[in-house]
């Protein structure tokens, strides 16, 4: 699904990435977790194709593709999404009138049929059952005036009905009380299919108790420095980070 | 909304739509301004003597007068004498009574310009009277709303077929000398709207006219007269548009609305004038004095207009609040686009108690463009409980552009309650990425949220202009950003 062969990312002058690999599978979870500052959302940023974040070396190859070559919108219609962190206010354009264009510039350029409004309605309305969102959320403008955890929710909203093949989330759980982190974690379960994969950006272990990745990576300084299974993430929630920052730095 | 978004690329792939010139014959007086030519429009009309003298004392007015200098516009000054103050499509004595004495060539003209002269008019339930450079064409739906009452006419045919109603309230709200280019249209005035909704009628359908400036080097001057008599209703749009010519033209149109008690005037202008290529060359001089009455008790009169033409806009619609417990609404989308400049906004003048405003404007501006926002909201020692409520917003695309905004505020009575709010912001490059991600092209994203910036305003259009309004505005943003 995934391939990415030795990346090295440059933002502002400032190498991030130096030299990260991963290898993502059909169906499976990985969450990349590591201390603040050591490049987790610079990786989210470039897989979606964000400007500004200069791949230096390196390639990153999406269902056979060339990812680098894409454009964001681009991406997104081969089945790239992306659960920011901070989601983005938009004034004045609700959230039903993005997310059905969107879903349609999806279809679009997949050769689908566009869909109708009755269409769409029938196609969300499971999910904002799952999500325990409201009739009346459709028609508030995008993110305007959401709670932290409202603006999370809406982004898993966007993911269960764009479908994505490969979703990141990138600190989805940040901000979340533990009632939102049980709905988000819910709604992310729900997508979990042998046909899509998913990378979880986290700090923190809490995440992983309900979504149960199938491989865990520590990222320190750039670059992947550990890997295991979900044991990793109960061990690094125990013992912090440090200790495999001195293991990385000494070997 | 892929379907939609198809034709937005479309659109904005394109360049000006309505920039054709018909080839048909005319009937237009040399260039140059003076008595005589006016008393020759005046003939040319077959008006009344109390026509020609009104045009004539507006003449000799409007030259002791000094055109304004206070907008945030500059232009290179404008020769009057080279202008050609009346130009009519052909049959000088005898304009057509019916569509089927119109020129066919005229007709295929607004079939271009998209307007339903006849089957698409019906459908849509449309009353049009179209303004062909100066002389109104046709009128359609004469007949329907004679039923009602309501008189829906070209504003020569009022003169001569009305004149008792015409003498009694042209000029009573914007006066002949109200400013430089009222005084002006009040001399040449060419051709224009009239509308007389009789007491407790509800207009059983939206009336429309489409104004088209075809002619080279004309000026175009109509005069639209809209009276809503006690507890009656009416919505009224009108369009604009003009060919693509190198030189400027000048376009001074004066509107006048009169709302008795109880009676509601809702005025929609989605205004199309050709704005200049993007080098700033050509376009039309929109210099415009629109203003509405509230006379009567009760009585609303509001405003709403999406400007995304002209090379220069000089407009302020205005509200005279003078009945008690009346209401005065203005809402605004102002476009300017490479080299376009608009100086435009509202006026409130409270003047009966318990009166109310509301002011909402929304200026974009791209490319070299300056937009300004001017408003005076006045409450007179009258107007007790006075309220008015003004937000101001401005989007910058692009970092040549420039937004203004102007606000006048005078309360002589201390109930008055005024509100003001005013932001400015710039299309960011995480709402752009935030809907790339999502699958939107960059153009499609722009559309999305100039469209989501403008919302409060399109929905106060008539539903079938609102979608006319949107895609103008993707027109006319077309390679703003990017």
């Amino acid at each position: 699904m995934l391939v990415i062969d030795s990346l090295h990312v440059r933002v502002q002058d400032r190498d991030i990435l130096d030299g990260l690999s991963l290898s993502v599978g059909l169906g499976e979870v990985h969450a990349i977790m590591g201390p603040n500052g050591s490049g987790k959302s610079t990786l989210a940023q470039v897989l979606a194709g964000r400007d500004g974040y200069e791949v230096t070396a390196g390639r990153i190859e999406f269902l056979g593709e060339d990812l680098l070559a894409l454009t964001p919108e681009e991406r997104a219609h081969a089945g790239l999404f992306l659960a920011f962190q901070y989601p983005i206010e938009i004034p004045g354009v609700n959230n039903a009138y993005l997310l059905k264009a969107a879903l349609n510039a999806q279809r679009h350029a997949r050769g689908e049929p566009e869909l109708d409004a009755f269409e769409f309605m029938r196609v969300i309305k499971d999910n904002m059952k799952l999500m325990q969102i409201h009739e009346d959320f459709l028609s508030r403008s995008v993110n305007t005036g959401f709670s932290g955890g409202e603006k999370k929710r809406n982004e898993i909203l966007q993911m269960l009905t764009l479908e994505p093949r490969l979703a990141v989330l990138d600190e989805t759980d940040s901000g979340l009380d533990v009632d939102a982190l049980k709905i988000v974690a819910n709604g992310i379960n729900s997508l979990r299919d042998p046909q899509r994969s998913m990378i979880l950006v986290t700090h923190y272990e809490r995440l992983l108790e309900l979504v149960k990745p199938d491989h865990v990576h520590v990222l320190a300084h750039g670059k992947i420095v550990r890997s295991g299974d979900h044991t990793l993430a109960r061990e690094l929630d125990e013992r912090g980070y440090e200790w495999i920052e001195q293991e990385a730095q000494s070997a | 909304m892929a379907t939609d978004s198809k034709e937005l690329a479309g659109l904005v792939g394109g360049k000006y739509r309505y920039g054709f010139v018909t080839d048909i014959e005319e009937d237009r007086v040399p260039p140059g301004l003076n008595e005589d030519v006016v008393r020759l429009i005046s003939a040319k009309k077959n008006e009344p003597e109390f026509m020609t003298e009104w045009r004539l004392k507006a003449y000799r007015q409007w030259l002791t007068m000094t055109e304004p200098t206070w907008a945030q516009v500059s232009y290179e000054p404008i020769d009057y004498q080279s202008i050609c103050y009346y130009a009519a499509p052909k049959n000088p004595d005898d304009a057509p009574k019916s569509l089927d004495e119109v020129d066919p060539k005229l007709l295929e003209t607004y079939d271009k310009l998209g307007i339903p002269l006849h089957e698409r008019a019906r459908l849509a339930g449309v009353a049009v009277d179209a303004v062909f450079d100066s002389v109104s064409v046709a009128t359609t739906f004469k007949a329907k709303l004679a039923e009602a009452g309501v008189i829906f006419c070209s504003f020569s045919e009022a003169v001569t077929e009305y004149p008792e109603l015409v003498k009694k309230y042209l000029g009573t709200v914007v006066p002949r000398a109200d400013n430089f280019f009222a005084a002006l249209n009040s001399a040449v005035f060419s051709d224009g709207s009239f509308v007389y909704i009789p007491k407790g009628v509800r207009c059983p359908m939206e009336l429309s006219t489409y104004f088209r400036i075809n002619a080279a080097n004309t000026g175009q001057f109509e005069r639209t007269l809209i009276i809503a008599d006690e507890g009656s209703h009416v919505s009224y749009l009108e369009g604009c548009t003009a060919p693509m010519r190198d030189e400027n033209q000048l376009h001074a149109a004066v509107v006048e609305l009169v709302a008795l008690d109880d009676a509601e005037i809702k005025y929609s202008t989605v205004q199309n004038w050709y704005p200049g290529d993007e080098n700033g060359v050509g376009g039309i001089y929109n210099f415009v004095t629109k203003r509405g009455d509230c006379r009567g008790a009760n009585s609303k009169i509001s405003w709403t207009q999406v400007e995304t033409g002209s090379a220069i806009t000089w407009k302020y619609p205005s509200c005279v609040l003078r009945g008690e417990n009346s209401v005065g609404e203005f809402y605004s989308v102002a476009v300017a686009n490479n080299y376009q400049q608009a100086d435009t906004g509202s006026k409130m003048i409270h003047i009966g108690r318990n009166t109310r405003s509301t002011i909402i404007s929304k200026g974009i501006s791209a490319g070299h463009a300056q937009n300004a926002y001017r408003g005076l909201v006045r409450i007179m020692p009258t107007a007790q409980g006075a309220r008015n409520y003004t937000q101001c917003d401005s989007l910058l695309l692009g970092d040549q552009c420039s937004a203004h905004t102007f606000p006048y505020i005078e309360a002589r009575e201390r109930s008055a309650h005024i509100e003001h709010e005013a932001t400015t912001s710039k299309i960011s490059e995480d709402q752009l990425f935030y809907c790339r991600q999502r699958g939107l092209s960059e153009e499609d994203a722009v559309n999305l949220i100039v469209n989501g910036f403008c919302r409060e305003v399109f929905k106060e259009l008539p539903m079938e202009f609102a979608v006319e309004a949107q895609n103008l505005l993707n027109v006319s943003l077309e390679g703003a950003v990017g």
